[in-house]
């Protein structure tokens, strides 16, 4: 298959997915509804520092905790987007079974249909960064990040997060009833164990231990330190010891084992499904 | 109202609730998600506020609103959007073409789902109590168990009153369970005491049952009445006065949608 017609199957659900998002209400409420959630996520953190610090926010640990809360955005979001198309495609609009017959890659059909969370999800993170540089003294200066290193790391890490995506669309392929629930576990579990909202030195040794095997844990720490510079390198002993570099190197290492292992899982649960006619079932979940 | 219609309206009450009670709890994973979920989003801010070094009781205030979510989610995805799930599995002309109140089966949902989440919300409060070692100080258990009580009944209501309202909705219902989750965790005061966002903003966001609920149950549970916001008696009756007009405009709301359905033809639509 040509590389254009790739792009031209991409491009294809990448609108899709973008119609789905969006094209429930007019433009201006979708407009509104996308601003309002993710800075009420944030702003539960806000009050929740509010109240125990008596009102003062411009702290490093404000920072930490604010900046690594809007980068989670991406993860939740686009580990559900990717996964859910499964479920959604196969039981909703009973749709699945018809991709396979048609001449495109199920891996180019997800990544598009994925692609629209992902682009609701930048806009998510810059409203929750823009409002917090603005309303809550964060210290985003535009000219103190750094962004060779920023979009560097973000590439990265939306690979490796794209990537879980895949294994759990490979499980949704072999599970019926589990879609919503198994990426929202994976989301949660990585909001605990990568130290999202708090520095990973505060979580129980068996807990750090996980967390530092994650590359997530390694991406949000990369995102802080591109977006707040060396101000916050003190809030957590446990990374704090890794240079900007360094982090970099174990979140491409981790990445590209992960990118390998999520190819290999998808390929063994798409062969199952296949062999126990799981493309086009339907049990009303 | 007949005795057989009554009695048929009872049944009706009965088979909705059944499905929910006896139902939800034949697929295990279930169970173990929703008890699952809500204890990692909750473990996450109880660590943000042990970074903070906040005192003890604010691990209480953290585990209660974890567990307390369980509801809110519960409304919005089994009451609020229940009718946009059965429109879509062609359930909901059957409940309409049925000789019983609608009102019978928001009901029945409303029940049913109550039991079932609160053997949910109850293990992650007694899972999170021990594993973060909460101490709990009950002062006035006839008070607390009163106000948990109205909390539920408005909520319920609430949450019937947005069945009727999403009725007619396709895919609309979907995203504004979505929408109306975090902002209503942070009009709540699912996570802090609500009298940290100003006594107006508290006081808006106290049409929301969960907000007095919560706020009532801290002030009596944790001993923490320096945290509070009004007195739980004041509490208790406001939230007696949301239960009855809640309830109520739920059955003007169910009327007047299932009206306008049948004029538009929006009753049976899938897909939208």
């Amino acid at each position: 298959m040509a590389v254009n017609e790739h792009f031209k199957a991409f491009r294809t659900a990448t609108k899709l997915g973008w119609q789905i998002e969006s094209n429930w209400t007019d433009p201006l409420l979708f407009a509104v509804y996308s601003v309002i959630k993710p800075v009420a996520a944030s702003l539960i953190l806000v009050f929740m520092y509010l109240v125990i610090t008596r009102g003062k926010t411009g702290t490093e640990l404000f920072a930490y905790i604010y900046v690594g809360n809007a980068f989670y955005i991406f993860v939740g979001n686009v580990l559900f987007g990717i996964s859910w198309v499964i479920h959604d495609d196969r039981e909703h609009y009973e749709m699945l079974k018809y991709i396979y017959l048609s001449p495109i890659r199920i891996y180019i059909y997800l990544l598009g249909r994925g692609m629209a969370k992902l682009f609701v999800s930048a806009i998510s993170v810059a409203i929750a960064l823009v409002f917090g540089a603005l309303f809550l003294k964060v210290p985003l200066g535009l000219f103190e990040i750094d962004y060779p290193y920023l979009f560097g790391a973000l590439l990265i890490g939306l690979a490796g997060i794209i990537a879980f995506g895949i294994i759990l669309a490979g499980v949704c392929l072999i599970t019926a009833r589990h879609s919503g629930g198994i990426s929202e576990a994976i989301a949660g579990a990585f909001y605990l164990l990568c130290g999202v909202v708090f520095p990973l030195d505060v979580l129980p040794g068996w807990a750090q231990a996980i967390g530092r095997a994650l590359p997530s844990t390694y991406w949000i720490e990369a995102m802080r330190r591109a977006a707040l510079g060396e101000k916050i390198i003190g809030v957590s002993q446990l990374l704090g010891r890794l240079s900007e570099g360094e982090l970099l190197l174990v979140l491409l290492g981790t990445t590209i084992g992960l990118v390998i292992f999520s190819h290999l899982f998808f390929k063994w649960a798409e062969q199952r499904a296949r062999h126990r006619g799981l493309l086009d079932q339907r049990t009303n979940y | 109202m007949r005795a057989s219609a009554l009695s048929t309206n009872l049944r009706a009450i009965w088979a909705r609730a059944y499905v929910r009670v006896v139902g939800a709890n034949r697929e295990l994973s279930w169970l173990f998600f929703d008890t699952f979920l809500p204890l990692l989003g909750t473990a996450a801010y109880v660590f943000i506020y042990k970074a903070m070094q906040a005192p003890p009781e604010f691990t209480g205030f953290v585990i209660l609103g974890g567990a307390m979510t369980a509801y809110w989610m519960n409304v919005l995805w089994n009451m609020a959007s229940q009718f946009y799930w059965e429109k879509e599995m062609g359930q909901l002309e059957l409940f309409l073409i049925a000789p019983i109140s609608p009102m019978a089966i928001l009901l029945g949902m409303a029940l049913g789902g109550m039991f079932m989440t609160t053997v949910r919300a109850g293990a992650v409060l007694i899972l999170g109590s021990l594993i973060f070692g909460v101490k709990f100080t009950v002062q006035q258990p006839l008070m607390l168990a009163l106000i948990f009580f109205l909390t539920m009944a408005a909520l319920y209501g609430l949450g019937m009153l947005f069945a009727s309202l999403f009725m007619l909705y396709g895919r609309e219902a979907w995203h504004l369970s979505n929408l109306l989750q975090e902002p209503v965790y942070l009009l709540s005061g699912f996570y802090f005491p609500v009298r940290g966002l100003g006594f107006w903003v508290a006081a808006a966001a106290s049409l929301i049952p969960l907000t007095l609920g919560l706020d009532g149950i801290r002030q009596l549970a944790f001993g923490g009445r320096g945290w509070g916001f009004i007195p739980p008696e004041w509490e208790l009756a406001i939230l007696a006065l949301l239960s009855i007009a809640f309830i109520s405009f739920a059955r003007r709301a169910l009327r007047l949608m299932e009206e306008l359905g049948k004029r538009e033809g929006r009753l049976t639509l899938r897909w939208q």
